[in-house]
């Protein structure tokens, strides 16, 4: 157990320590200005310097993300639902789903301040317009791969709408609403960080996105690495949540969570 | 004990003339009659795309015949309540325990916590699976999930069983023993069972009575009666008068295969 933890761990490990040397010992050796490409121990220095700004700054960014992830959950597995039950829903509706897909982030996060002013909310809606869509695709594509004989044994027992979904087709779709939800999370932390470049205040507000647009103002480049650096660990850590809860909903039952044994 | 003991009451499936035409224009049925008698168990016999499905989804009532009659269950009428069905897959769910999933067509129908568990652990018991019934479906065996498939089907204590190739899947020895186990269950219960498989020696050693159809459209080229004894075992498919039965269906499959040809 212990050994295969450490073996899973150790090599990603042992290649960012690998990297970081080779980046330290070139930034040395060649004499690269701090302020185009910072040395790993300059930014580290940064980090523990600032580390309550950008502590501040990662609970905030952390916090809209979150929201925006959880909506995205929530409203796009509705959606999702919605557009697999019914032909004239899907028509109606999925166009605009890719829509939301294809819409540059930054030119209309803009347009959110002036609806929802400056502050958390606007950065939230970033977040969930951004990772909405793949919980959306992923919902639909589950509930319509569900066994067609699994179908029939529900229509044979007469079964209601809303048993055939709650007992059968979303606990089917499960696996693939579980996979968007992982697109989700990482994308949840983009949008959010794009979306205070836009909408958020500086000062004690200021999210990741706020800093690392001030930092990359006045040139702070170790700073900026930081912060970079611990919105990439945010959205890391809300994939890692996601997964945690995808195996233990799903280990017991779904190939795509157990073990290959081999 | 003796065959066909409930044949005298009006018949438990009716079809008269049943077509159904799929879209793209292939006859699966194209106006076949047939009759199953109340407690009688029947083995549809037919090569393997001639709409033998077809046929037990309409007896099923998952599907509507384009032209012709359908009826189940007496009196004659859309009577399909108390249809089991078990398909050529154990199709079970995966996230539900063995009970759970023997349970599910009563919690389907509204049954209570208690007297659905009640009846899906007897159903369990029925077909020998009481140690298992708290495991999952990937914990089991192809044979234990098909026979999973077949109490879900018993625990609703339905008057028809139909089923579509169900041990189809599964290796000789398995099958045999799931065809000695599910003949004992038709002799305790007197339900009727319409059973789909392409097997020969399979329908003559489970059926009181052998239908054999022809490639697609599906029509009735035999039907043969089972003189063999109520009580069945492995022993008796080294018989003479079952090795004689075989032999007799094979020669009708045989010659129609050459006739259509
Ligand atoms: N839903 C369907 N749509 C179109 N063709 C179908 C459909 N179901 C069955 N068929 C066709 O009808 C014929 C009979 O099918 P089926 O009843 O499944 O055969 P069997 O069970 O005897 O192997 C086959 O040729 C099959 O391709
Ligand atoms: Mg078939």
């Amino acid at each position: 157990m212990i050994r295969r933890a450490a073996g899973r761990v150790l090599p990603p490990l042992l290649a960012f320590l690998a990297a970081n040397l080779l980046w330290e010992t070139a930034v040395r050796v060649f004499d690269v200005p701090a302020y185009l490409l910072p040395a790993p121990s300059r930014i580290l220095a940064a980090l523990v310097t600032h580390a309550a700004t950008l502590g501040r700054a990662l609970l905030v960014t952390g916090h809209a993300a979150l929201l925006g992830f959880l909506l995205s959950a929530l409203l796009g597995v509705v959606a999702g639902v919605a557009i697999a039950s019914a032909r004239w829903v899907q028509r109606a509706v999925y166009p605009f789903t890719v829509f939301l897909q294809t819409v540059p982030l930054v030119a209309i996060a803009p347009l959110l301040v002036v609806w929802f002013g400056f502050g958390i909310a606007p950065v939230a809606v970033a977040a969930f317009i951004v990772s909405v869509f793949p919980v959306i695709v992923n919902t639909v594509t589950g509930l319509r791969s569900v066994d067609p004989a699994l179908v029939d044994l529900f229509r044979l027992y007469r079964a209601s709408w809303a048993a055939r979904l709650f007992k059968l087709r979303l606990p089917a779709a499960l696996p693939a609403i579980f996979a968007g939800l992982r697109v989700a999370a990482g994308l949840a932390v983009i949008g959010a960080v794009v979306g205070e470049f836009v909408a958020s205040y500086a000062g004690d507000d200021a999210g990741i996105g706020m800093l690392a647009l001030t930092y990359s103002r006045e040139s702070h480049t170790d700073r900026l690495f930081a912060a970079v650096g611990l919105a990439s660990l945010l959205g890391l850590a809300l994939f890692g949540a996601v997964s945690l809860a995808s195996w233990l909903t799903l280990h017991r039952w779904h190939a795509s969570e157990q073990e290959q044994v081999r | 004990m003796t065959p066909g003991r409930a044949a005298e009451s009006s018949p438990a499936i009716r079809l008269r003339s049943v077509r159904r035409v799929f879209p793209g224009g292939v006859e699966a049925l194209a106006g076949l009659d047939l009759d199953v008698a109340a407690g009688e168990f029947v083995a549809l016999l037919g090569p393997s795309g001639c709409g033998k499905s077809t046929l037990l989804r309409l007896v099923a009532g998952l599907d509507r015949p384009q032209g012709g009659e359908v009826a189940v269950g007496s009196p004659a009428g859309a009577e399909h309540r108390g249809v089991g069905y078990v398909f050529q897959d154990a199709h079970l769910l995966p996230w539900r325990t063995v009970l759970a999933n023997v349970a599910l067509p009563l919690e389907l129908a509204g049954v209570p916590r208690d007297a659905r568990a009640a009846a899906a652990r007897a159903a369990i018991a029925q077909v020998g699976l009481a140690d298992a019934a708290t495991r999952l479906p990937a914990a089991l065996s192809g044979g234990m999930r098909m026979r999973v498939s077949i109490a879900r089907a018993l625990v609703t204590a339905p008057r028809i069983l139909l089923l579509d190739e169900p041990f189809a899947a599964l290796d000789e020895l398995t099958r045999h023993r799931l065809d000695e186990q599910l003949r004992e269950l038709w002799l305790a219960s007197g339900m009727t069972v319409l059973f789909v498989t392409h097997s020969i020696g399979e329908a003559a050693f489970l059926a009181e009575r052998v239908v054999v159809l022809s490639p697609r459209p599906a029509r009735v080229l035999a039907d043969t009666r089972v003189g063999l004894p109520g009580r069945r075992d492995a022993l008796l498919r080294t018989t003479p008068e079952f090795v004689e039965l075989t032999r007799r269906l094979t020669a009708v499959l045989a010659t129609e295969g050459s006739a259509s040809r």
